[in-house]
């Protein structure tokens, strides 16, 4: 497939060659005319003039002033960033003068909602929609990177580093607790299955994040859909909000035009864990050691982060082509992505292809819309481990050992053992990813046709029929060397060693819509739309089950089942009512009712309504001429949302499972297999969230000045929520239940500048910030003051540690710690915490709930500044409030850490030498000295990019660009990086900084 | 025209088609999960999940060591054993442990709370294995087993399950009764989804004698069953059992009644096996002389990290060698305070070979009990054979951990002679001075009427049965577990022992529990 791409790309350059020679040669009459702002009169430079229909173009210069040639019955087209575009038909003039309106007057905008669109003037809901004008720039290979700290409400975080890593998206913070809280996605109509799989690991076997197989570079615009009235018409799967993706589309009308952009960028790590020096390791195994300890001390210094680390060199290329041919617009993109990780060993490279096309037929009463996105993406995942053990790993020793043993590498021996190896010891962090081969291969494909039919005897109805599918193979092998010293005589005779596995996975969900839309315009700004439809979602996954192999292939453990089919189906009906009276009220009203097979039979429907109102204020003849006040409107939405997504498929019946060959038990002379009942939990149903959202879009000056403010409150009832089980009552002590509440507000704001706004140069500026709050008001049946609230997360050290709780009248994921007690130079004392309940012990009666998790403020920022052909922009995000666990600290900072009892050496985070934790004893690991203030802020990326304009003999038009993500952090936190989603630092993927260069052609 | 019309036409099919093929597509069901019908159609299915009601005592979760029956606890440590292990042992005289999981040094403290996640575990865990004999008692009644049309040998055979998982859970109710007091009450009248009673220990007392006698005449006779399987035998032990700790149940004493089913274990026909050291080692499988009924693992069949493969790594560490124990590596955690290897005459075992101890770099004396090498090791736990082969297994242990052992009765008759049952108290020295030959290999350690009392057996009970899960239950029934009249190092947290309050010999419910079940009344001092 690499091949045969790569020669694809070559035979489509040669292609758009040909049509760029077959145009170059027409030539017609010359056109000239001077392009000026609506509103200031001043000339416009850098306007890129086009013909429809061919690939001339040119560009107005700095007083504004333009010359084409084009036939006397063609249109022009202007367009500009900053402009709304306009198109002039020739009609045999040869002077042709234009005034542009800018385009921050955004209120004609064209919104995406959910089945169907509307301009921005008639919008009800709490919806933001980013164009890719707007969009984050640099090497960015998963969409939702796209528009982190662009829409204020909205947290986009990465889990770390590595190539197409995993996101986690909140919008308004999270809905639920043991359901998902991860946002309903759909992309040109298609609702994706969740990102996630129920245990949190990706929802295609072989990709760390299933959006990444989506291209970045195809996609038009996000919308997202904040609030129950907006979102209420996806019911069911739309208490996390909304996010609407829609791809680049060609033009009616329009001849080709091909884009190809390249990128190629170096990745470098920032900074890694603060670690002793080898010096440093030396003295304090020396002072502190026993003879024992001192014996194991190494000659050679290694530092073994920078042994496992490197600089990438990724590379991003895309080549389109859209346009109109006859009456199908259409557009094919190929996008060819390679990208190292930062960590030796990790790859991604996705070669991904991308078509729509949309034939009329029948005089345009049928329309109908293909999308086709497929990608492959190829994957070497690096042994994650390495990072971990790189921290811990002994400095004193050296990479390879001078001998053949475990391929060479440095490794703990104890010839006492039956491996050879130290019990328990780390493993050489060059060797853990050397040794391993994680291999993966992903094919993916998401496509729909949406067929658009206008009624012939009634053209104000049309008929939709919505059919798509998300099918996904997902395979990939496992090999480990046998001489690794990571899978060393693994077997349970100890004879053999590796590993030779594989998986495969294969996924095939199918939609299909179908309903009705009539809308009628009155005159005077009245309108009537009505929607009304039905749903089928099928969502089915094949897993296969291979035996856990050695090298040689002896097997460890077979499974019960070759194969394995979850299933999951949603019926929904649905419908809405748009009203708009004179252009100043809006009314609209929707409603959805969702069947789940996750219920038991009489549990499965929901009923999630929605209503919502809109005054345009401005529109009100007291302010119809005001000079100051540009646009004024008042929004209030109330809607019920459900949920059913994270929890089990079949739990609401007990089902018998038999044991694996591993888990048999022997009665007599005969091992059985066991069949054992599941737990169940038949009167489950949909957990319920209910939305009150107000809102105001404002503007003043012409709109310079313009943004809305939204304040919103979420009520989830029926919380599905993991709940523990009277004993004796269930075969499972804990399960998802319909059990308590939770509340969510916060106010958002956006605001938008344009302080310079003139000839030569304009300056955009975008602020958004958030205020969240969130609180559990009910955990479980009976209330309980003995009980503290559900722990969770464990951490690594103790056997089951945790460091999260929810608990009742407090935010959802509270820190639960005990409080460290501080000599006179506020240096932790060993092993001493308060007793906070006085009875005189120290217990888990004494952790106490502390700090959390979540952020309660975000702010995003992002200015361009156009100075005649060059922009220059950057992108801040700020996070205020939230704490993160540092498990590195707690982990390897102690002294029992760098001395292992068992008879191994380990480096370990500086923080000892401040805290002088022992490590000894089963608190510490939980003390709060551990918690730290993780806010920050950070500039995602900066930019310059300059327009070229024409090159190739005026056939093309050039930009180029250069970039930094990552460009620098500004916070308090003392590890590695504060932004970790789960608030738990351990074993944390260093994102890199990116340096990029890019080059944009457009024929 | 007629383009538009197949067009329509076409659509409607779609959307008729479409509505009535998916309503029933509500209704899904796992690939490869049965019903309770489709399970209990056959004898087989029947003794599948009846494996299961076995086997959960052994196994933490039904698809490898990873996995896990029981939630909120890790799932290596979730099995029946190694918690039942830790709340009989760590808070005595018997274990101490060098690890730091979250909550694990409160047992030697005696400072433990009702959110303990081992005592969570143990509690859910005897739970679990009690809902399971439920669910097949149910399903095997008279009714069910004639609806499936199952008769004659296979119905009888059935029957006797049944009994078994009767026996199983009145033995996990007897765990339930001596650690947590006062537990909820569940039977196979409690259908699922409902929420049990709380039932008083002296209630929960009569219950498991009248199961145990009501199920006697459906066991099977004595080393007449499979191997793994409890007989009549088994059920007369657990009697004894109970019998001998009455009083702290109930307030009455019943020693006659421990002498009686004592007795009828010993003339069943059980012997010693010859050598001390036999006893857990990788094929004592083959000490059924000995072994009333015993949990059993396997390194290749019955994999998990609890049961004997935490007896077997849990106390290797220092400079002990892991093959020699039959292990790929310790986990150095376990080991004792010293006065557990001061009740014997020396630390070797060349005079009383039960004394196995490893002393080679460890201190007697206990200034850390998070360091290793303070305390003496255990050696008594080897997953080698009697021929000092390796086990099936270097990680996963083949020991099969006897739950009643012949000697246990001996003693048993003993005390409860001693404390007015009503024996015969030359058969009490005779079985005493057998279990001490065994010991010295001869009658050199034999002792004499005189030295018998109640005192002696305590100690003899604590040389013979040391690290099998009986310290606790000894020490509350002779009144020395919480006072201050019998200590050992770091007793309630301080180093050189100290008692402490008399509500510690009653676990809490887990506060889990009790917020899951508005029925359940915490136990006192919690």
């Amino acid at each position: 497939m690499r091949k045969s791409i790569s020669k694809m790309s070559k035979q489509i350059s040669v292609l758009i060659f040909f049509i760029l020679a077959a145009f170059g040669a027409d030539a017609q009459n010359a056109i000239t005319g001077k392009v000026t702002d609506s509103r200031t009169g001043n000339a416009i430079p850098g306007v890129t003039v086009s013909v429809a229909g061919s690939n001339t173009a040119t560009a107005t210069d700095v007083n504004g002033n333009f010359s084409i040639t084009a036939q006397p019955t063609s249109t022009l087209i202007f367009t500009s960033a900053s402009y709304i575009q306009q198109e002039v038909a020739i009609n045999n003039q040869t002077s042709i003068n234009v005034s542009m309106v800018i385009s921050t007057e955004k209120l004609g905008e064209v919104i995406v909602i959910g089945y169907g669109t509307t301009q921005k003037k008639d919008l009800t809901g709490s919806v933001s929609q980013i164009n890719s004008k707007d969009f984050q720039t640099g090497q960015i290979s998963s969409p939702e990177q796209l528009i982190a700290g662009k829409v204020p409400g909205v947290s986009i975080i990465s889990g770390g580093g590595a190539p197409g890593s995993a996101t986690t998206i909140r919008i308004r913070g999270g809905a639920s607790l043991s359901a998902s809280n991860d946002p309903l996605i759909v992309i040109d109509g298609i609702a994706l299955d969740n990102i996630k799989a129920n245990d949190g690991r990706p929802s295609i076997a072989g990709s760390a994040n299933a959006l990444s197989l989506i291209n970045p570079n195809d996609i038009e615009s996000f919308s997202i859909l904040k609030d129950a009235s907006a979102t209420a018409i996806y019911g069911s799967r739309a208490s996390n909000g909304v996010i609407i993706i829609t791809t680049k589309k060609g033009r009616l009308g329009s001849k080709p035009v091909v884009d190809f952009n390249t990128t190629f960028s170096v990745a470098k790590i920032i900074k890694d864990v603060d670690v002793l020096s080898t010096s440093q390791f030396r003295q304090f195994v020396d002072a502190n050691g026993n003879d024992g300890f001192k014996k194991l001390l190494g000659d050679a210094s290694t530092d073994w982060q920078k042994e496992i680390y490197q600089t990438a060199l990724p590379t991003d290329n895309n080549i389109s082509v859209s346009g109109g041919y006859k009456k199908m617009p259409y557009r094919f993109s190929l996008g060819y992505l390679n990208q190292e990780g930062i960590l030796k060993t990790d790859r991604l490279k996705r070669y991904s292809v991308g078509i729509n096309a949309s034939p009329r037929f029948f005089d345009d009463h049928l329309k109908v819309d293909i999308n086709v996105k497929s990608s492959i993406e190829n994957a070497r995942f690096a042994n994650q481990g390495a990072i971990g053990t790189a921290v811990n790993f002994d400095p004193t020793k050296p990479v390879r050992s001078g001998n053949s043993a475990f391929n060479g590498y440095w490794e703990w021996t104890d010839p006492a053992t039956a491996t050879g190896l130290v019990q328990l010891a780390p493993k050489n962090p060059v060797g853990l990813l050397m040794d391993r081969h994680d291999i993966s291969e992903v094919r993916r494909s998401v496509g729909n046709a949406l067929i658009d039919y206008k009624v012939h005897f009634l053209p104000d109805l049309h008929a939709f029929v919505n059919l798509g599918y998300d099918v996904a193979n997902g395979s990939g092998t496992i090999i480990v060397d046998p001489n690794a010293a990571q899978a060393y005589l693994r077997s349970p005779d100890a004879k053999h060693s590796g590993i030779n596995n594989r998986y495969l996975q294969k996924r095939n969900n199918r939609t299909l819509e179908a309903y009705l839309n009539y809308t009628k315009n009155f005159e005077g700004g009245s309108k009537v739309e009505a929607v009304g439809g039905y749903g089928y979602y099928d969502f089915q996954t094949t897993n296969f089950n291979y035996p856990d192999f050695t090298f040689d292939r002896t097997i460890i453990t077979s499974p019960n089942n070759a194969f394995d089919v979850p299933r999951y189906v949603l019926l929904s009906y649905f419908g809405r009512l748009d009203l708009s009276l004179k252009d100043r009220f809006f009314l609209t009203g929707s409603i959805r009712t969702d069947g789940s097979s996750r219920f038991a039979s009489g549990k499965q429907w929901g009923v999630f309504p929605a209503g919502a109102f809109s005054w345009n204020i401005k529109n009100e003849g007291f302010l119809q001429n005001s000079k100051v006040i540009s646009a004024l409107k008042l929004r209030l939405g109330y809607g019920e949302t459900g949920q059913q997504s994270g929890i089990g498929y079949y739990d609401t019946y007990t089902f018998y499972n038999l044991s694996s060959s591993t888990s048999m038990y022997q009665l007599g002379d005969t091992f059985y297999n066991m069949q054992a009942p599941s737990g169940s939990f038949p009167n489950r149903t949909w957990e319920q969230t209910a939305t009150y959202n107000a809102g105001l879009d404002y503007g003043f000056a012409d709109n310079r000045i313009n943004g809305s403010v939204d304040v919103y409150y979420k009520k989830t009832t029926n919380l599905l929520n993991n709940i523990d089980q009277s004993a004796g009552s269930n075969f499972s002590n804990q399960i998802v239940a319909n059990v308590g509440n939770m509340e969510n507000r916060g106010i958002e704001v956006s605001l938008n500048l344009q302080p310079v706004r003139n000839g030569k140069v304009v300056w955009d500026l975008n602020l958004n910030g958030t205020y969240m709050e969130n609180k559990i008001t009910q955990l479980d049946p009976i209330f309980n003051p003995n009980k503290p609230g559900n722990p969770y997360y464990g951490i690594s050290g103790g056997t089951g540690n945790t460091i999260l709780i929810n608990t009742v009248g407090l935010p959802q994921g509270s820190f639960y710690v005990y409080k460290q007690v501080y000599d006179a130079n506020g240096k932790p004392i060993d092993n001493l915490f308060a007793d906070l309940n006085r009875d005189g012990v120290i217990n888990e009666k004494d952790l106490y709930q502390y700090k959390n998790v979540n952020p309660a403020y975000l702010f995003g920022a992002s200015t361009n500044v156009r100075v005649d052909k060059f922009n220059v922009g950057f992108v801040l995000r700020a996070s205020i409030d939230n704490y993160v666990y540092n498990n590195t600290f707690s982990g390897s900072g102690t002294a029992r850490n760098i001395m292992n009892p068992i008879g191994y050496l380990n480096n370990g985070s500086t923080n000892l030498l401040e805290s002088g934790v022992s490590g000894t004893g089963d608190k510490y690991f939980l003390s709060d000295y551990y918690i730290q203030n993780a806010s920050f802020l950070r500039m995602d990326n900066a930019y310059v990019s300059y327009s070229v304009g024409k090159v190739f003999k005026n056939a093309a038009n050039l930009t180029i660009n250069a970039n930094v993500q990552n460009v620098f952090i500004v916070t308090k936190y003392q590890g590695l990086d504060p932004e970790i989603s789960s608030g738990v630092d351990n074993n944390f993927y260093p994102r890199p900084r990116t340096y990029s260069l890019g080059l944009n052609l457009r024929f | 025209m007629k383009n538009r019309i197949a067009f329509l036409i076409l659509i409607a099919i779609i959307c008729s088609g479409t509505f009535i093929s998916c309503t029933k597509d509500l209704s899904q069901k796992p690939t490869n999960g049965l019903t309770a019908d489709e399970v209990y159609s056959t004898p087989l299915g029947y003794k599948l999940a009846f494996a299961k009601v076995y086997g959960s005592f052994a196994l933490t979760g039904n698809s490898g060591p990873g996995s896990g029956d029981i939630q909120g606890i890790d799932a290596g440590t979730s099995d029946f054993f190694r918690l039942y292990w830790y709340a009989q042992e760590f808070p005595t005289d018997e274990a101490v442990i060098s690890w730091g999981d979250a909550g694990i040094q409160d047992f030697h403290n005696m400072n433990w709370s009702s959110n303990n996640q081992f005592l969570t575990g143990l509690y859910y865990r005897s739970m679990y294995q009690i809902t399971l004999a439920n669910d097949f008692i149910r399903h095997a009644s008279d009714d069910n087993l004639s609806s499936h049309g199952i008769t004659g040998n296979d119905a009888e055979t059935i029957k006797t399950f049944k009994a078994e998982a009767r026996f199983l859970r009145a033995y996990q109710y007897s765990v339930l009764m001596d650690l947590f007091g006062n537990p909820p009450f569940a039977t196979d009248s409690l259908q699922i989804g409902e929420i049990p009673k709380q039932i008083d220990r002296k209630d929960l007392f009569n219950y498991i004698e009248s199961e145990l006698k009501a199920i006697e005449p459906d066991l099977k006779a004595p080393r007449t069953n499979e191997y793994g399987r409890a007989d009549q035998a088994a059920d007369w032990a657990l009697l004894a059992r109970i019998y001998l700790n009455a009083e702290v149940y109930t307030g009455t004493p019943r020693y006659k009644d421990a002498v009686t089913y004592s007795k009828k274990v010993i003339d069943a026909g059980y012997s010693l096996v010859p050598d001390y050291s036999w006893l857990m080692r990788a094929d004592n499988n083959l000490n059924t002389d000995e072994f009333i009924l015993t949990i059993n693992y396997d390194g290749i069949h019955t994999q998990g990290y609890g049961g004997t493969t935490f007896l077997t790594h849990a106390p290797v560490g220092g400079s002990m060698v892991p093959a020699k124990f039959g292990i790929s590596g310790g986990w150095a955690g376990a080991r004792t305070t010293k006065n557990l290897p001061n009740l014997f005459p020396d630390y070797t075992g060349d005079k009383d070979s039960r004394a196995e101890f490893f002393t080679e770099g460890q201190n007697i004396d206990i200034n850390d009990i998070t360091v290793f090498t303070d305390g003496f090791a255990v050696a008594k736990y080897k997953n080698i054979t009697r021929s000092g082969a390796n086990g099936s297994s270097l990680d996963f242990s083949d020991i099969d951990m006897p739950i009643f052992r012949l000697p246990e009765m001996y003693l048993t008759y003993a005390e409860a002679t001693l404390r007015g049952g009503d024996g015969d108290a030359g058969l009490a020295l005779e079985y005493v001075n057998k279990i001490r030959e065994r010991a010295y290999g001869d009658n050199s350690g034999d002792i004499s009427a005189s030295d018998l009392t109640l005192d002696f057996i305590l100690d003899e009970r604590g040389r013979e049965l040391y690290w099998e899960g009986y310290r606790r239950t000894d020490l509350i029934r002779y009144g020395k577990f919480t006072s201050g009249t019998y200590v050992w190092p770091w007793k309630g947290g301080v180093k050189s022992g100290t008692g402490t309050q008399d509500y510690h010999k009653i676990y809490p419910l887990p506060v889990k529990d009790v917020s899951a079940n508005p029925n359940l009344v915490q136990n006192p001092g919690y």
